[in-house]
């Protein structure tokens, strides 16, 4: 890396990226901020906590900003205060066992953590789980990411100060929180993911029930495409405010929808190799060219339309047969590695396997999206203004469980 | 495997090699921007690609799969312990420092290796789709590997979390600091020697193994 820019831009310290404008300016915040003299007003710089309890704050995730005046100088979120230790624990328990503790990562989606680790496990295994089971994941895993990106459609709206949009929410993920637990038994965390396959068949009348559901999703996506998108003050407080750069989030390891809402046409159901239904049925991939937290709330919120498409093309055309594969009641996995990953409703979840052929894994790496996702914060949030951190953290979207683990 | 859930699924799985062009252009091409540092490969057709790099040339491999092989996109980093666990398979050792259980010899995967220590990192192309896991030991008496943030800056926490887990330093890393665990925490969870006091405390109740049924042997 050479430590010049262009022609007049100033070198990140840290990355030694050439910079941006926005960032030059930021850069002379923080000098200015170092010598506690701001070069209009004088002012002195300030340490601003936000939580780790705090309303503005998902769950527990501390962020200390240095501030000058109302801008941000330097802000560092602050993590593990949830951290549980999924990869040591994951040494300890059977296969099996694992799907209960990944269940947690990301606890809005669950069952869509539980695919790519058993994806991984089959990928060792040499085992591909029937046509009607690979089917039946992908329709639970589009319904755990309608019922975890509804929230995110009404949460980031709170934020902005709008009320009505988080209830409405609540109450239609019901929905498909409703469908969720006919299937698998749990509302939150299904653990219903088998290697090999998935622990039982649909219920009667469970398709039905749910294309009446994804009618009623889609009814909610609209709406909130005129309530909220279509709102001035929304449009004012999101629209050019947190640009990421492609190329800087790629980077950083920004996945899903972050990326996507950069112009990046990239998307692991699509793009990706796992034995999944997506190449079954006929979607497309929302992207955004703005890069801002305007096209991260647009890109989920159409993605969330295509959800319910891609739920009800799936639903249409489900294969018959058995749910499970050959596979020995005791699973030991044969010795090697693996990696598996998928587009869950956050970003890119992976995991890699490593096993020594025995009933518990070696190592288990977990790579988790909003980890990654979050990891961009401290460049992204140099320079902006202090009600900007709440706009950038709630479009970036992330849950903590998924970044502690 | 003699107990089966359901038996009329035909999942004979191929085990003949693969030939895979793409990945081996891969190997190829980072084996000749590397020379020396290239140690070894390992490709399942069709699947994945691991390189094995000296340490030296870590970062090296770092930039050359960014430029040559367009790998934009910084998945993950990370290590692996590869010492048998001393506690056994179960974590349920009741004292605190037991004697390593004569077990199997250490036994490197992918791409080989000989120490106990190894980095893994994974950087993916969005635009050939296709992701590529790089490797590189470490020597037991020097557990340093260089930054990857002048690469790719999102290698930042992923390093702080494997300085905090492994106890893996890396050179010239600005912050190097606990990521998830207390600042006063002792130890590095994520090897294999740290015992998990949580199993001390209370035995794991989930340790029973599935009963077999009546006739049917282990698998």
């Amino acid at each position: 890396m050479t430590a010049v820019g262009k022609a007049g831009s100033v070198v990140d310290p840290r990355g030694g990226q050439p910079t941006d404008q926005r960032q030059q300016l930021a850069y002379v915040a923080t000098q200015a901020a170092d010598a506690r003299l701001n070069v209009e007003i004088e002012t002195e710089g300030m340490t601003l906590n936000i939580g780790p309890q705090h309303p503005a704050t998902h769950g527990t995730l501390r962020l200390v900003a240095r501030l000058d005046g109302e801008q941000v100088v330097e802000a560092e979120p602050i993590m593990g205060y949830m951290h549980r230790g999924y990869e040591k624990l994951a040494e300890v328990r059977t296969y099996p066992q694992v799907t209960t503790l990944i269940n947690r990562i990301d606890w809005l989606g669950s069952f869509a953590n539980e695919v790519p680790f058993i994806l991984a496990a089959e990928k060792l295994m040499e085992v591909e789980a029937p046509p009607r089971a690979q089917w039946i994941r992908t329709v639970l895993f589009e319904l755990s990411r309608i019922a975890n990106i509804t929230l995110f459609l009404g949460d980031m709206a709170v934020q902005l100060g709008a009320l009505t949009p988080v209830f409405m929410a609540f109450r239609d993920r019901e929905f498909v929180l409703n469908q969720i637990e006919a299937a698998t038994g749990g509302r939150f965390h299904p653990n219903f993911d088998r290697i090999g396959g998935l622990k039982d068949d649909l219920p009667k009348g469970w398709i039905d029930d749910t294309k009446q559901v994804m009618e009623k999703m889609r009814d909610f996506c609209d709406e909130f495409e005129e309530l909220v998108l279509g709102n001035e003050i929304f449009q004012a407080r999101s629209r050019g405010i947190g640009i990421v750069p492609p190329a800087v989030g790629l980077a950083y390891g920004l996945s899903g929808a972050n990326i996507r809402a950069s112009g990046v046409d990239w998307d692991l159901r699509r793009d990706g190799h796992e034995a999944l239904a997506y190449d079954q049925v006929d979607w497309k991939v929302w992207t955004h060219p703005d890069g801002d937290s305007f096209a991260r709330y647009w890109v989920r919120l159409q993605e969330t339309r295509e959800a319910t498409h891609i739920v009800d093309q799936l639903l249409d055309g489900l294969p018959s047969g058995p749910i499970m594969a050959k596979v020995p009641r005791i699973i030991k996995v044969p010795a090697g590695e693996a990696y598996a990953a998928t587009e869950n409703p956050l970003g890119e979840m992976g995991y890699y396997i490593v096993s020594k052929g025995d009933l518990v894994p070696f190592r288990v790496k977990i790579r988790s999206a909003s980890f990654s996702n979050i990891s961009i914060t401290p460049w992204l949030l140099k320079g902006v203004y202090v009600p900007d951190i709440i706009t950038i953290l709630a479009s970036l979207y992330f849950i903590l469980g998924d970044i502690d683990r | 495997m003699t107990q089966l859930s359901s038996t009329d699924t035909d999942t004979s799985a191929e085990t003949e090699p693969q030939p895979d062009e793409r990945r081996e252009a891969w190997a190829s091409q980072l084996a000749d921007a590397l020379g020396d540092g290239y140690a070894e490969h390992h490709i399942i057709g069709g699947s994945d690609l691991w390189v094995r790099v000296t340490r030296d040339s870590w970062a090296d491999a770092a930039t050359a799969a960014r430029d040559l092989l367009g790998c934009q996109f910084f998945d993950w980093l990370s290590a692996i312990d590869w010492l048998p666990s001393p506690f056994g398979r179960d974590m349920d050792a009741q004292e605190d420092n037991p004697e390593p259980k004569a077990a199997d010899p250490m036994e490197q995967g992918h791409a080989g290796g000989e120490t106990r220590f190894q980095m893994v990192m994974r950087l993916y192309s969005i635009s050939e789709h296709m992701g590529i896991t790089i490797k590189a030991d470490l020597p037991d008496g020097d557990l340093s590997i260089d930054t990857l943030i002048g690469v790719y800056p999102g290698a930042d926490w992923h390093e702080r979390e494997a300085w905090e887990m492994f106890g893996i330093h890396f050179n010239n890393h600005p912050d190097l600091r606990n990521i998830y665990l207390p600042g006063e925490f002792e130890g590095n969870p994520l090897r294999k020697d740290f015992p998990l006091l949580a199993r001390r405390v209370k035995p794991w109740p989930g340790i029973v193994d599935v009963e077999l049924f009546p006739g049917e042997e282990d698998s």
